[in-house]
């Protein structure tokens, strides 16, 4: 592999690694307020794309077709739509469970994620086929030597960007994220300050919902298409990623997409490995987890009585 | 001083020479006798009652297997269907191998295949069950997905395409037979003095660590013992269908033998076996359906969950306080 062809790599493996990194952030927030991993994400992923999906084409009757005006209320609209249906599975599913062990809680959550799936691939909602996603921006392509950078290579990443700004913003410098990082510190007393506990966390699920969305569509603004199944796997390296960046920590979110995002697209250029490909971010887990638990970024939490 | 674990009460055994008809034991023998006495007149069987019947004796197997893991030991493992497809496989392919003494070979066939499934969960589990319950269920719907991918690759057992030509050699004998073995290990693990560590990682993992419990090796040991297990199944499920693919080991298998535990009622035996049974025998009933079936696996979590943790089949309704 030479100089050019590592480039090329590291510029598509951070293209994909920005999308782990973006639902890696969903899952890391909902950790830090309810510790618990909420499965369902990946499939409001699922549905963020589908949502643009039908959407986009109502907007480009107004707007006409690929401008960039269109594409950000397509994205706008559609990070609305999953943030509503993350506030609704978060009051039907998880709050009736809000004192009971986590496995139970992690169970339903199973049950939602399958529930979501299986009722999408019926043929009377989405069906299981595969489907065309509509080009929301005219693609151009820029060559530098023999390096090729695609727009969405450079649009993923800034888009990435600017979102983890903007939660490291909400988080860390407005009154709902002291409240939000009140919560996560300890419910109780929180709760016994004043912190409107439940709609703190309607608010991360909707926040965390709205990202899967937004991940959903520039994920899909590169797959061949989109199907019912097609948030599980990005969903599931995307967790991934947030363990090994630490669970709860916002930037470990994303330096681990980073990292499983390269370390994919480097092992699938690699003729022996690219068979594996789909095993490597398990491997990385299981080698995190064995020496840091906690995650790269993430302090040890010491259990108290 | 004390011992910390005081032993299960059960009746003392009337003579060292009867100790094998009390307690489970007896129900080991009945089990098996019942075994060998089907697997003799089998032959006078409908075919598809007979597949159906080797279908539940399996789904037997893993539901208690199971059962050990996330009921009785309250961890959480999503990787059930990657044991058995690893038992399945190597316990075929020695079949395979072996040729002509394949069938009197049969039985050491599958508990190789089991003592392959128990290595691999321990290679699994010591790095995941330092950790608390959510990473486990990761670890190991990630491994299911690694267990894919190397099945999918290897050329030894037919890769993608599949393995083929496995002799049909599992049986309503070898198959209850074996379910009942594994009925009665597992019940007695969890009863014995030893036993009573896994309840105890499964009440409150802190408490149980300061009475001086070491949590992280009973979980790893209900881990591999569940593994042995779903191996076991693995091989007869492998010698029943005579065709292994690497998809037909996917999460969903896993999310199968999952819902039979929770409906059995984490941690209850019978309960448990009473799912598997039914939710084996079901779906061929209800054929006509198939295509709603994992929505209702679906709801019928949600529902359990929300309304009766303790499983269909449990009759007090107790109401556990957040640990």
């Amino acid at each position: 592999m030479d100089f050019q062809q590592t480039i090329q790599q590291l510029i598509n493996g951070l293209g994909l690694g920005s999308i782990y990194a973006l639902i890696a952030l969903g899952y890391t927030m909902v950790y830090g307020v309810l510790r618990f991993i909420n499965f369902a994400h990946s499939d409001v992923l699922m549905l963020g794309a589908f949502s643009a999906l039908y959407i986009a084409p109502k907007v480009e009757k107004v707007l006409g077709p690929q401008s960039v005006t269109g594409a950000i209320l397509v994205i706008v609209f559609s990070a609305a739509v999953c943030a509503c249906l993350g506030m609704l599975i978060e009051f039907l599913a998880y709050r009736p469970l809000r004192n009971r062990p986590k496995l139970t809680v992690l169970i339903t959550a199973i049950g939602v994620s399958l529930f979501i799936e299986f009722t999408c691939q019926n043929d009377a909602i989405f069906g299981s086929a595969t489907r065309a996603f509509p080009k929301l921006l005219p693609e151009q392509q820029f060559h530098l030597g023999k390096i090729v950078l695609g727009s969405n290579d450079i649009i993923v990443p800034v888009v990435t960007a600017l979102l983890l700004v903007g939660m490291w913003f909400i988080v860390q410098k407005t009154r709902i994220g002291t409240a939000m990082r009140a919560v996560s510190f300890n419910q109780q007393a929180a709760s016994l300050m004043g912190v409107p506990v439940n709609r703190i966390i309607s608010f991360t699920f909707g926040l965390g919902s709205a990202l899967a969305a937004v991940a959903g569509i520039l994920y899909s603004m590169k797959a061949p298409g989109i199907e019912p199944l097609m948030g599980v796997q990005p969903g599931l390296r995307a967790f991934i990623a947030a363990v090994v960046g630490g669970i709860g920590n916002l930037p470990g979110a994303v330096l681990g997409g980073l990292l499983i995002g390269v370390l994919e697209t480097f092992a699938g250029g690699i003729p022996g490995l690219s068979n594996y490909r789909d095993a490597i971010a398990f491997g990385i887990l299981i080698l995190i987890l064995l020496f840091k638990p906690a995650g790269l970024l993430g302090r040890a939490t010491i259990e108290k009585v | 001083m004390p011992d910390p674990l005081p032993p299960v009460e059960k009746p003392a055994p009337v003579a060292a020479g009867f100790s094998l008809l009390t307690g489970a034991k007896r129900w080991l023998v009945v089990g098996i006798a019942l075994a060998l006495l089907a697997s003799y007149f089998s032959g006078t069987f409908n075919r598809y009652y007979l597949g159906i019947g080797i279908d539940v004796g399996i789904a037997i197997i893993l539901a208690v297997s199971l059962n050990l893991i996330n009921g009785h030991t309250g961890q959480f493992s999503l990787g059930h269907a990657g044991f058995m497809a690893v038992g399945g496989y190597f316990a075929a392919w020695l079949s395979l191998q072996m040729g002509v003494n394949a069938k009197v070979m049969f039985p050491l066939s599958l508990l190789a295949g089991g003592l392959f499934a128990a290595v691999v969960g321990l290679v699994v589990g010591v790095p995941s069950l330092r950790l608390r319950g959510d990473y486990l269920a990761i670890v190991t719907l990630g491994f299911g997905e690694i267990i894919r991918v190397i099945a999918q690759n290897t050329e030894a057992v037919g890769a993608a395409s599949g393995l083929k030509g496995i002799p049909k050699f599992t049986n309503l004998g070898w198959t209850f037979g074996l379910a009942a073995v594994t009925i009665y290990a597992i019940t007695a693990l969890v009863n014995s003095t030893y036993g009573r560590g896994f309840l105890a990682v499964h009440d409150d993992e802190i408490a149980a660590e300061s009475s001086g419990i070491g949590t992280t090796r009973y979980k790893v040991t209900a881990f591999v013992t569940g593994a042995f297990f779903a191996g076991i199944a693995g091989g007869l499920y492998a010698h029943h269908k005579q065709f292994l693919a690497p998809t037909g080991f996917d999460w969903l298998k896993s999310v199968e033998i999952v819902v039979m535990v929770i409906l059995g009622g984490m941690g209850r035996t019978v309960g448990v076996i009473a799912a598997a049974i039914l939710l084996t025998v079901m779906p061929e009933l209800l054929r006509d359906f198939a295509e709603y079936r994992m929505i209702v696996y679906a709801l019928l979590i949600i529902f359990l969950m929300l309304v009766r943790p303790g499983g269909l089949f449990s009759i007090n309704f107790k109401r556990r306080s957040a640990a």
